[in-house]
């Protein structure tokens, strides 16, 4: 028989409707490929085997009387930032040790009102900060890719690290993931996967664990581009519990993909060319702009002059909206609990103990820009400069053009840990500089893989569209996929 | 602008963060080349230029005035570190 997990979503489907295959076969090959390799890679934080292979079992049964949901039967990974009823949710933090809500994400309940089968819960940067993977709780996850005749281990990228991972070493059919800066993009582009963020407020935030709620998004991290429409599909909808989430009905963006790009206007920012970028990605963005045109697009210079400010700005109001959404942690109502002679020490201990280096820093930048007499000086400067960098984008938009192609990260996947980086938070923060752009706007954006570097890591490109168009970037995505092909890691775990 | 050890220590606390005199050392290095990367964001005119407050124009939502959820204590205290007949459990606050 051949291996299951080898099929994307659309082939399971097909095959799960066709009879050919059970569910509860599908989700038993990936919970055998888990067994065999999470040691290894470090991808799920947590499994679930028996609830997977009940949910399969239910699905068999909705697949043989006819009542199937879009997606029935597919096994996939949950980050743990989306609340999963009875289940680990931890943000890959000692702080919410032993957390298990009561409560179901909107997100993940409609991923299971669909059909979807859990696996277990994915490794991720603490509370989503991080680009490595490395600030989780629970140790760092290896990317399933190695330079060629290197067994160096790489990093998966981050946040969703181990979503991207598990995507790639195919230890899930797909994977749920966030994307507060580049969380979703920049992992798919280190990964060889297709990653998408929706627009802010096409998915509901409601049951996720919050980082900078003006900016975090949910989406999908999958195979191909076929797979993560089907995912966001069934990801998205309109919730009365997220007064953000948008009354947009959510369209079917499968069909969206094979349409011809003839008339679409394609937008190459010129400021996206940064110094110190490595050639080959400069290659890779040509090439890009090339497969456009052959496929019929047309290629329009354009100017978005507030990019370099994205990160400084992001780096203000990120931190300023997690230092106030992590006050929660305070040893009180769930988690972890350090003991103190009052209740101040009790917090500060608590807090101390429970949160990570990294989450630490970005609490006390975010309180620092916040407090009096830093206010003014930080946290609104940023904020109007985030009404400039959206501008920006209205601006290309309003002029006609309705993508904009830039590459998704400045580097391929680099060792686990970097010494530079260790040193220098903002080498880290550097990664987001493609991506972070996007969530300061509100945009949609998808990475896509598009080749390999030459010591054979696999590289993305990045596609930004207007608001609630994910069907241009899906339609899109799919012809660069088409002309590079897809990339998968040599099995070595 | 930079942040000296004394500052850090104080933001701490407002954070409610416990610091050794070791941490604050380390994270103000760190902390100030933060703070070094944003201070580029002074360069920018901002003149006339409203804060962000909405990424996506919309409407601010309201639900109706009903109660259509409640009665479920025993779920909000469930994942407690210490809890007593449906409340959460602090050392002491009021003398």
């Amino acid at each position: 028989m051949t291996d299951l997990t080898a099929l994307t979503i659309a082939e399971a489907r097909d095959q799960l409707k066709a009879k050919t295959i059970s569910a509860a076969e599908l989700t038993g090959a990936y919970i055998e490929a888990i067994e065999n390799a999470n040691e290894a890679l470090n991808a799920y934080i947590v499994t679930t085997p028996e609830k997977a292979l009940a949910m399969a079992k239910a699905s068999d049964a909705r697949l043989a009387s006819g009542n199937a949901g879009a997606l029935e039967g597919i096994p996939l990974g949950i980050k743990d930032l989306f609340g999963t009823e009875g289940i680990h949710t931890q943000a890959a933090s000692h702080i919410l040790d032993g957390f298990k809500p009561n409560y179901e994400s909107t997100v993940t309940a409609n991923l299971w009102a669909d059909g979807a089968v859990m696996l277990g819960k994915l490794n991720m940067d603490e509370f989503a900060m991080g680009s490595s993977n490395e600030t989780s709780y629970y140790g760092a996850v290896k990317n399933p890719w190695r330079a060629r005749g290197s067994n160096a281990d790489l990093v998966p990228g981050g946040s969703s690290g181990g979503s991207a991972a598990a995507v790639a070493a195919r230890l899930c059919a797909g994977a749920t993931a966030t994307d507060t800066g580049g969380s979703i993009r920049q992992p798919a582009a280190f990964t060889g996967t297709v990653g998408i963020k929706p627009t802010y407020g096409r998915c509901s935030r409601w049951g996720i664990v919050a980082f900078a709620s003006s900016l975090d998004q949910a989406g999908p991290i999958a195979r191909d581009v076929r797979d993560a429409a089907i995912l966001l599909k069934s990801m998205a909808s309109v919730d009365v519990k997220d007064t953000t989430s948008v009354d947009v009905a959510v369209p079917d963006y499968e069909a969206a993909i094979g349409k011809p790009l003839a008339g679409l206007k394609i937008g190459i920012p010129k400021e996206y060319r940064v110094d110190g970028m490595p050639e080959e990605i400069e290659r890779l963005w040509q090439q890009g702009i090339e497969w456009l045109k052959d496929a019929g697009a047309s290629i329009v210079d354009i100017s978005l002059p507030h990019t370099k400010y994205a990160l400084p700005a992001y780096y203000i109001v990120a931190p300023a909206e997690a230092s106030s959404n992590l006050a929660r942690y305070d040893g009180v109502r769930y988690g972890l609990r350090v003991p103190g002679k009052d209740i101040v020490e009790m917090y500060e201990k608590t807090r101390a103990t429970g949160f990570g280096e990294e989450v630490k820093r970005r609490i006390m930048i975010g309180t620092y820009v916040l407090s009096a007499g830093y206010y003014d000086a930080y946290y609104l400067q940023a904020q109007k400069v985030r009404t400039l960098i959206k501008k920006d984008f209205e601006d290309v938009f309003h002029a006609g053009v309705d993508a904009i192609l830039t590459p998704a990260t400045p580097s391929a996947a680099f060792g686990i840990a970097d010494q530079d980086m260790a040193a220098d938070p903002v080498k880290m923060y550097l990664n987001d500089i493609f991506t972070v752009t996007v969530n300061m706007a509100g945009l949609p954006g998808i990475a896509v893989p598009a080749g390999l570097d030459a010591r054979g890591l696999p590289l993305g490109l990045q596609l930004i569209g207007r608001p609630f168009d994910e069907e241009t970037l899906f339609q899109t995505a799919y012809v660069i996929e088409q002309a590079a092909g897809k990339f998968n890691a040599a099995k070595w775990w | 602008m930079s942040v000296d050890i004394s500052t850090v220590k104080r933001v701490a606390h407002l954070a409610r963060i416990a610091v050794s005199e070791d941490d604050a050392t380390r994270m103000t290095g760190k902390l100030n080349a933060i703070l070094g990367f944003v201070e580029q964001l002074n360069e920018v005119n901002v003149d006339g230029v409203e804060p962000m407050t909405s990424v996506t124009p919309m409407a601010m939502k309201k639900r109706s005035d009903i109660v259509n959820d409640g009665g479920k204590a025993a779920d909000i205290v469930a994942n407690a570190p210490i809890h007593e007949e449906n409340f959460f459990v602090v050392p002491k606050v009021v003398e």
